[in-house]
């Protein structure tokens, strides 16, 4: 009896799936979309009329070296876009035109890999808001005085190569007392703040005319910060031999405390104080 | 007739290929050559006066040279 029940049961819930079936095959289902999509229409074009912001991007394509590198303009609607000029950027690739290159993995300026420059100001494109309040057009190109790898993608090979260079780890030859984890007080752990939240998009580096002529032995700001990282660190225990690595003319006094790194820095990171902390250090 | 500067790097980097080619072992030394020849023979016909163009394939010469220089690179084939 029990069983007769519940297969009629099963059967009456069949029953009323089919003819809720029936019920929206019969309603127009094509027709609610285009309604939808309508009334949204209407409701952008009466309270906010189609805000047009035009993108011009460098291009440049390696496969096709001989072709100089150019500006491509994009027109976009801001109101259907988000607020950032990533944003914008992964609209026109995916809408506009596919092969537009650049880096992007965060999206909230945590990793550093869409660096580029934005109306002439180097930072993240994630970080930087579309200004909405003038029409003029936004200019995108890519980290100046780098090598393109294509359109908006530099090449950081020598940069990664010279962070290699100051051995960025942590070198020590005495375990700790305990056998645990290196600890280090409040106040040396203090020393630290401002010096590793730096993601490397190096941003500063190639804002700073110093790093454009010398780059081959100018570390850069954004090295030196690291370097200054390693030396202000109370665990490490080769500061001489990091100080020494630096004490010759071109790899830190090339920094003539421009000061374009930290205007620029995307994080808003002093690298300069920390190059003027290591040329104080260095000197007493 | 006098090379300029950069006619200078790009035989330079020629040279260069073909020394790396003798560190590879006997029996695949001429696949390198011919390749090493071949990447050359691709851009022979840009214009000369396009140092732009000539300057990338430099660099992309150099990072090729690079990479088939490591000792792991054994063997290579020319497509």
């Amino acid at each position: 009896m029990a069983a007769l029940r519940s297969s009629s049961a099963r059967l009456l819930s069949l029953g009323s799936l089919r003819s809720a079936f029936r019920l929206a095959t019969a309603a127009p289902v094509r027709g609610f979309a285009q309604l939808a999509d309508a009334a949204q229409q209407s409701q952008t074009s009466s309270d906010k009329p189609a805000n047009l912001k035009t993108f011009q991007l460098y291009r440049w394509n390696p496969d096709t070296p001989t072709e100089k590198p150019r500006m491509q303009s994009y027109t976009i609607d801001l109101n259907k876009t988000g607020p950032m000029v990533l944003d914008a950027l992964i609209r026109i690739k995916n809408e506009l035109d596919p092969t537009v290159t650049f880096r992007r993995s965060c999206r909230e300026g945590i990793c550093g890999s869409c660096a580029m420059n934005i109306n002439g100001t180097n930072t993240l494109a994630c970080l930087c808001r579309i200004p909405t309040e003038d029409n003029a057009d936004m200019k995108i190109y890519p980290l100046p005085h780098t090598y393109v790898v294509k359109d908006l993608v530099p090449d950081l090979t020598h940069f990664y190569k010279q962070y290699k260079s100051i051995k960025p780890y942590l070198q020590r030859d005495t375990p700790s007392p305990d056998g645990k984890e290196y600890r280090q007080s409040k106040a040396d752990r203090r020393k630290l703040d401002g010096l590793y939240e730096c993601i490397l998009c190096a941003c500063c580096s190639t804002s700073c005319p110093s790093y454009w002529w010398n780059s081959e032995e100018y570390l850069g700001p954004a090295i030196l910060l690291q370097s200054y990282r390693w030396l202000a660190d109370s665990r490490d225990e080769r500061t001489a031999e990091r100080r020494d690595a630096l004490n010759n003319s071109m790899s830190l006094y090339r920094c003539h405390t421009i000061l374009n790194c930290t205007r620029t820095c995307p994080k808003g990171l002093n690298p300069g104080l920390a190059i003027a902390k290591i040329k104080k250090e260095m000197s007493f | 007739m006098r090379l300029s500067g950069l006619q200078k790097e790009v035989l330079g980097l020629y040279r260069q290929c073909l020394r790396e080619c003798r560190k590879k072992p006997e029996a695949t030394r001429a696949h390198f050559k011919s390749f090493a020849r071949n990447e050359f023979d691709k851009n022979m016909k840009v214009e000369k006066k396009d140092f732009a163009a000539i300057e990338f394939f430099l660099r992309k010469g150099r990072r090729q040279l690079d990479m088939y220089a490591s000792p792991g690179v054994k063997d290579v084939a020319v497509q």
